[in-house]
């Protein structure tokens, strides 16, 4: 999984957030949608990215269900794109 | 200080977009610009340097956008400079232009500057009729423009102003943006300001024009669902109901013209009684939290009745006061456009034809430098 091209992902101290930076807009991001976008970055697939969330936060399922339940909106919304996609 | 300046200077939220109008130059003379009439009169532009001063303060105050737009911004020297600034300190920067003077060297320094996204503005999807409302010949370079953007990787907005000369090629302007392979498509409403208000009884689309042009959007939005994004704004005229111009006086958007001039909106300076701030002569925190042009419409403490006392009014913040001053001379007074304004007879004055379909064509005035000194000079 990567940040789609028309997006850019950074951290934004004024709003002490990770934020989606888009054409003519913002999307603030919680916690935990910061740490799930931050390792879209173009090395791993989705189960990747959830199997390493799960090393990071206490290996439960839920963390698993939420980043999984995120993931799928975030590629709806179109900020999230598989590499192989093309 | 500003009358209400006590009451809102405790929650006053940051500014997000900052649109940097580099020059009024442009090589095109569209009838419906919003550049200010007399914009041939303006002089003292800002340097590189003072421009890198404005990115720098505005990014302190919370700017994440940055538009460079103008006039013509490729016609500012020092254009890859600002982009590389602006986004080095982690803005998202956008250029809004023309496409004339996008040659490929142009794309690729703007490329390396790190620019992230293009509009380019397409007056009609025929070669005749954009020619003739951009007043020159400029339909091919354009069409070579926008396919530099992509071939560079740009995401693309294409942009057309919706007026009565175009509208009727809305499926042709939107095969276009297919034919481009735009991300994103903008169907601006008129402005009836400056340029396009000397022009708007030729412009603005009737009303029947205006609902077959929004069923052929409908039936494209059905059909690139994903593939790409369709914004079509229409003109507030036949709702009845007020637009929140720019979700509110200096509430998240300001303007810096060419001279240094910043404004709330691009169109502010016309409005009588207001003398806006210079980036000259201060610092953006101080434009943007302090000065009489930045506070006074901001919130509510200004507003007339029934504005005042309108549930409404946190959605639609009282609606455009440039369009207040421009029907009624007074930029305090109600949007007319709303059905519950005091003056909401002039809109429906001005609709009426539009409704009817009986407009009398008369010959645009274009927008070029010889115009605007002839209207300037009254």
């Amino acid at each position: 999984m990567e940040i789609a091209a028309l997006f850019r992902l950074q951290w934004e101290e004024s709003e002490r957030s990770y934020v989606l930076l888009y054409p003519e807009g913002m999307v603030k991001l919680n916690a935990s949608a910061g740490e799930i976008l931050k390792r879209c970055d173009g090395r791993e697939t989705a189960n990747g990215i959830i199997k390493a969330l799960r090393a990071a936060f206490g290996n439960s399922d839920e963390v698993e269900r939420d980043a999984r339940e995120f993931l799928e909106i975030a590629y709806e919304q179109g900020w999230v794109r598989n590499k192989r996609d093309d | 200080m500003s009358r209400d300046g006590s009451e809102t200077n405790g929650t006053i939220k940051p500014p997000h977009w900052l649109s940097c109008e580099l020059t009024y130059d442009c090589p095109l003379q569209c009838p419906y610009c919003y550049n200010p009439i007399d914009f041939a009169l303006h002089g003292g532009k800002l340097s590189v340097e003072e421009w890198m001063r404005v990115l720098n303060e505005a990014r302190a105050l919370g700017v994440v956008q940055v538009g460079f737009t103008g006039g013509e911004p490729l016609l500012f020297a020092g254009l890859e400079t600002l982009v590389a600034e602006a986004r080095r300190l982690g803005c998202y920067t956008n250029l809004i232009t023309s496409g004339i003077g996008l040659d490929e060297a142009r794309a690729r320094a703007l490329k390396e500057a790190g620019l992230d996204k293009i509009q380019v503005a397409f007056q009609a999807a025929t070669p005749e009729r954009c020619n003739y409302l951009a007043g020159r010949s400029v339909f091919e370079e354009k069409l070579e423009a926008a396919r530099l953007v992509k071939r560079y990787g740009f995401p693309m907005t294409v942009n057309f102003v919706v007026n009565r000369h175009n509208i009727g090629e809305t499926a042709a302007m939107l095969d276009l943006a297919v034919e481009l392979k735009a991300d994103y498509v903008e169907f601006a409403n008129l402005l009836p300001y400056s340029w396009a208000w000397v022009n708007v009884s030729q412009l603005m689309p009737t009303l029947a024009q205006l609902r077959r042009s929004e069923a052929v959007v409908d039936r494209y939005k059905a059909r690139y669902h994903g593939v790409m994004k369709i914004f079509y704004v229409v003109p507030d005229y036949f709702e009845g109901r007020p637009k929140a111009c720019l979700k509110g006086w200096g509430e998240i958007f300001m303007n810096i013209a060419p001279d240094g001039t910043a404004e709330p909106c691009q169109l502010a300076r016309q409005l009588p009684g207001i003398t806006f701030p210079n980036v000259r002569d201060q610092s953006l925190e101080q434009v943007w939290r302090e000065s009489d042009g930045f506070n006074r419409f901001r919130g509510f403490a200004w507003m007339k009745e029934p504005c005042r006392s309108c549930p409404d009014r946190f959605r639609d913040y009282g609606g455009c006061r440039c369009q207040a001053y421009m029907m009624t001379g007074d930029p305090s007074n109600p949007d007319p456009a709303c059905h519950f304004a005091p003056d909401h007879h002039k809109v429906v004055e001005l609709s009426l034809p539009l409704i009817s379909g009986r407009v009398q064509e008369k010959p645009l005035v274009f927008r070029n430098p010889r115009n605007s000194r002839l209207l300037a000079n009254g």
